[in-house]
């Protein structure tokens, strides 16, 4: 290889200029016209998100932005909001930070979205907080349980989706004393927010210094062996995981490799039996009996809403295979579509935020959302799911997590109307 | 302390495949004077295919023999259609190419299959045997011990004992002088990375099962450890790339096991810097390896 | 002093163009320049010396992390006191901040270097490669750095007098640009000047290099403080342009593409940097743009994935055959422009 031809300081420069500029500038320079209100017509409305389409994130959580585009276009078929139509734009961030920022700039410069719905990751959506923020574009329903959506006073306009990660390990923690007294109950958890806050949820419920181990791994690794050896010499009984899904097989799959059965108690984020039993493989997936699980999404072949979502997706999704993040992927287009008519005839992004903040909206959960001017967060009660006979649903254990712990609440499962289209006034 | 046995033990399992990874960096280097920055894309491509034939025939040993002759062939067309074409004067340009070459396969790899983690399972019982109460390995574990040790004795025998292993041996080292006493030189090279890359997606294939499944990027941890194990061994030594090997897998498992799986990189990257810095021929290199 | 001149004409120039983009354009100019600062860096550190690094991104991520540190820490003790008012709140906290970027960058850099002065290519390359796969680890790890959250680092507005003419996206790629000619300016100088002569006579010949008195050892390690002290910058604007600072952001696949910037610009050349930069940062958008319109399960497929296998193809090629990069198809002026010590230390 030579040295590259070496040119003078001025026409580097030169270059450098002409080089940056202009090629940015011919890929388009038009300034576009702000309409009144941003995203919002006659007869459409246009939202957008972040999500992982491609990347190591992809494989997990690419179906669910499919499934809110499957629901969306189900409600467009059935008339829209109000006559309008919802537009859903679906950026791909690859799961990265920084393509997070640039994708979210495009929604909200170039796109001109009316609101962001559901970007999806904790590090991705933190790296746009601030931004969202400053242009006062709603950022609704965050697809992540972490603590950060709930800042009403420094973000006005961001609220969370998910339950909490504190709530589901404290829930997880407790069903776990609930179940079995003399549980000896460790935790595995990813080395972020994630795995953080389901050890918080667990010291929550058990008390501080009382889980015998904790392990941690990183998405980088691609072997658990030493942390379930670990547990298993800890004498562990309970295993409670803020894993995602691939590593909650991985972790139960290398604990059978041991011939290791402890009961595992998982967060939804990785809990979907149908993506595990693909994980394991047909032959292992029996491993799977027995593991308990949290949700707060009528994730259940017996809820009506299920069976609605099932419909929609065999129309309106290709009969894509009906999945955890088909459920959440719907919830969070039917909580949209509740806000948006909630928001009134002629919804602006001050009106859409108060009508989320009004208390008014019910969701589809297992209980009705929660969501108040000093509350962002959606869901503060969850419902345990246990795998029996190969199939996941839920049992009638309920625990609302507040400060002092979880406590037993009946589930009351918000009930189906009107077909699963939000009714406007 | 039965703890540190069963992590020692999964150690050593682990730092077999790395050592097998090793050892194919080593062959390449010895064979064409480079350091492949392209082994873990190459060696994944042959574990698709051995993945497809095993699920196609249900014969896991069907797609074994398949992944070692599609890295076997691969390793010659990137060496005849590539890398013979670099341009020999700057030795940056041999890794420039290789990365380019890693985009492309893994980017082909993502196109093709989607990004999704396929699981992958091994021939036998991952399950560890207990010798007096105490786990030590899988029936697993000692297949790939066995199936290691096996490799790198054909290989130290291939290249200690042969007149092919010393014809390699002559023409990376004095290509000249070997084109004058009558050894096809380019021939030599071609094989080289022949066994090289049907080494590196044995130990690959070695290697998935024990983790999350096969993806494009299964092999770059790997492969970056076996970087590691390489030089420190000296990437001339085969004898090195088989202990250090064996060394960094029993670190990283150590780490993981008593501190966490996070420091684990981090010790990898602070062993390779010492011994870059202290004894930068590595630990078993004859000397003057070091002059790529 | 003609380059203080010619600098400050360009980036009078730059800081112009940015009246003929819209927001969302000016936002992909700053982090265009941003990494152009960094691959300017790397392709110095290259072409002239002949050090390859594959981990540029973690001095990247060590000027952002640096930038943000210093930043938040100024700005929360200047708040509430009389320096606030005024521009002081904002340009006291961006000053530490730059300056916080080129010590955080300039240490980790020097460590390197430090390594770099002993090793040759494929060791350095390989040692690099490590640091950019423990980065995450280390994210974790280490305390301040906060995981894989990142770290935040203050918005910087606009300033009042400006902030009817132009939008906060216009503003912060006059940062960037007045960042970059900071960054970008001594580096031109260095690449002209006795320095330059040194780095092209270790790459060279080293023996030949170490009788005309000099120490091959310094050179190297110099060159590559100066490309960290580069790369760290680059850190910084697009820490202030994106007020955050997160591990995910420098991977490798971001280490990778600083390297193909600087390939396919022409190794050594800084305009050829320039056209690098551009490149490896408005490629994706556009295969984001073409991709969107095939059928979703195929689109899906190619996004995010075409461009890295674009990218492999032109760096094969480019390398095979046309080693002086992108920066050859410049006007004749730039290519016949080869400075003097070139001509006396001819490669190859």
């Amino acid at each position: 290889m030579r040295t590259a031809p070496l040119s003078s300081p001025r026409s580097v420069g030169t270059a450098a200029v002409l080089g940056l500029t202009t090629a940015t500038a011919l890929s388009g320079c038009s300034t576009p016209a702000a309409a009144e209100v941003p995203g919002v017509t006659e007869d459409t409305v246009v939202i957008g998100t972040h999500q992982p389409l491609t990347g190591p994130a992809a494989a997990g959580f690419a179906s669910i932005s499919a499934a809110t585009a499957a629901y969306f276009d189900y409600v467009n078929a059935e008339g829209g909001i109000n006559g309008r139509q919802i537009e859903y734009v679906v950026k791909d961030d690859g799961y990265n930070p920084a393509n997070t920022q640039t994708v979210v700039r495009e929604l909200v410069q170039e796109d001109q979205v009316f609101a962001v719905v559901g970007g999806l990751g904790t590090p991705t959506h933190s790296s746009v907080l601030d931004y969202l923020d400053q242009n006062g574009v709603p950022d609704l329903f965050v697809a992540s349980g972490s603590l950060t959506w709930d800042q009403p006073e420094e973000y006005p306009y961001t609220f969370g989706f998910n339950a909490d990660y504190v709530t589901e390990g404290a829930a997880l923690a407790q069903y776990a004393l609930d179940t079995e007294p003399d549980a000896v109950v460790c935790v595995l958890g990813q080395d972020d927010d994630f795995g953080e806050g389901i050890l918080a949820g667990v010291e929550l419920g058990l008390g501080e210094g009382e889980v015998a181990t904790h392990q941690v791994y990183s998405t980088a690794d691609q072997d658990v062996t030493a942390q379930i050896g670990a547990m298993k010499e800890a004498g562990c009984t309970h295993n409670v995981l803020g894993t995602i899904n691939g590593f909650t097989a991985l972790a139960v799959g290398t604990a059978a490799q041991m011939d290791w059965f402890p009961r595992w108690h998982v967060s939804s984020s990785g809990a979907d039996h149908p993506t595990l039993v693909e994980y394991l493989g047909d032959d292992v997936a029996p491993v799977l009996e027995g593991l308990v699980s949290v949700n707060y999404l009528p994730n259940s072949p017996s809820s009506e809403w299920y069976e609605l979502f099932s419909a929609i997706n065999d129309e309106y999704n290709d009969g894509a295979p009906y999945t955890g993040n088909t459920t959440y992927g719907m919830s969070v287009g039917y909580q949209f579509a509740e806000a948006l008519a909630a928001a009134g005839p002629d919804p602006t992004r001050e009106s859409l935020v108060a009508a989320v903040e009004s208390g008014d909206l019910k969701g589809n959960g297992i209980a009705p959302l929660t969501y108040s001017a000093d509350d962002h967060f959606a869901h503060r009660t969850v419902r345990i799911a246990v795998v029996t006979d190969g199939v996941q649903d839920f049992t009638d254990d309920a625990y609302e997590v507040t400060e002092a712990g979880a406590v037993p609440v009946e589930p009351a499962q918000v009930p189906l109307e009107n077909e699963g289209i939000p009714l406007t006034e | 302390m039965e703890r540190l046995v069963f992590l020692l033990s999964t150690g050593l399992a682990r730092g077999a495949v790395l050592a097998l990874f090793a050892l194919s960096l080593v062959i390449v280097y010895r064979a064409a004077r480079v350091v492949n920055f392209a082994q873990a894309a190459l060696a994944v491509v042959p574990v698709y295919v051995a993945v497809a034939v095993t699920a196609a025939t249900g014969s896991y040993w069907l797609g074994l023999a398949c992944a070692l002759t599609a890295g076997a062939l691969l390793g010659a067309v990137v060496e005849r259609g590539l890398m013979r074409r670099v341009p020999q004067d700057n030795p940056l340009a041999g890794i420039i190419v290789a990365i380019g070459l890693v985009m492309v396969l893994q980017a082909g790899l993502a196109i093709a299959f989607g990004p999704d983690h396929r699981p992958v399972h091994a021939p036998f019982s991952q399950r560890p045997l207990t010798v007096g109460g105490v786990a030590l390995m899988s029936p697993y574990d000692l297949f790939v011990l066995l199936v290691a040790a096996v490799v790198m004795g054909a290989l130290a025998w291939l290249f200690g004992r042969t007149s092919l292993g010393l014809r390699m041996r002559a023409a990376a080292f004095a290509p000249e002088t070997s084109r004058l006493l009558g050894v096809r030189v380019p021939r030599m090279v071609t094989l080289g990375w022949t066994l090289s890359i049907a080494t590196a997606a044995l130990a690959a294939l070695l290697l998935v099962p024990t983790g999350l499944g096969l993806d494009p990027h299964a092999a770059d941890v790997l492969f970056v450890n076996a970087f590691a194990a390489a030089v420190i061994g000296g990437l001339d030594s085969p004898v090195g790339a088989l202990a250090a090997g064996l060394s960094v897998g029993v670190l990283a498992s150590l780490v993981t096991g008593y501190a966490s799986a996070a420091a684990a990189p981090p010790a990898v990257l602070a062993l390779l810097t010492v011994v870059l810095l202290v004894r930068p021929h590595g630990l078993f290199a004859a000397r003057e390896a070091r002059t790529a | 002093m003609r380059l203080l001149t010619r600098a400050a004409l360009l980036t009078l120039l730059a800081l112009g163009a940015t009246f003929l983009l819209d927001p969302y354009r000016n936002y992909q100019l700053a982090t265009a320049t941003g990494t152009f600062v960094a691959v300017a860096g790397l392709t110095l550190l290259v072409g002239l010396t002949g050090q390859l690094s594959l981990g540029h991104a973690v001095l990247m991520a060590a000027g952002g992390y640096g930038y943000a540190w210093a930043a938040t820490w100024v700005a929360t003790a200047v708040e509430g006191t009389t320096l606030a008012d005024g521009a002081g709140g904002w340009l006291l906290p961006l000053l530490a901040g730059v300056a916080g970027a080129v010590v955080v960058a300039g240490l980790l850099g020097l460590l390197l270097g430090l390594a770099a002065a002993r090793l040759r290519g494929p060791y350095l390359a390989g040692l690099t490669l490590a640091l950019v796969i423990a980065l995450p680890a280390a994210a974790s790890t280490i305390p301040g750095l906060n995981g894989e959250q990142g770290v935040r680092a203050p918005f910087v507005p606009v300033p009042d007098p400006l902030a009817l003419l132009i939008a906060t996206e216009q503003w912060h790629a006059w940062l960037a640009i007045l960042v970059a000619a900071c960054a970008v300016t001594p580096l031109v100088a260095v690449r002209a000047g006795r320095a330059g002569l040194r780095m092209r006579a270790v790459h060279d010949d080293e023996t030949a290099a170490r009788l005309a008195g000099v120490d091959p050892g310094r050179v190297k390690a110099g060159a590559f403080v100066l490309s960290a002290l580069a790369a760290g910058l680059g850190g910084a604007v697009l820490a202030i342009v994106t007020q955050q600072v997160s591990p995910g952001a420098y991977g490798l696949g971001f280490s990778l593409l600083l390297v193909v910037a600087a390939v396919v610009g022409g190794l050594g050349s800084l305009g050829g940097a320039a056209i690098g930069a551009v490149l490896v940062t408005l490629l994706p958008w556009v295969v984001d743009q073409a991709t969107a319109a095939l059928p979703a399960d195929l689109g899906h497929r190619l996004q995010g994935n075409l461009e890295i296998a674009l990218f492999g193809v032109v760096v094969i090629v480019v390398t095979l055959l046309r080693p002086g990069g992108l920066a050859r198809l410049l006007p004749a002026k730039a290519r016949s422009a080869t400075s003097l010590p070139a001509k006396f230390f001819p490669t190859q």
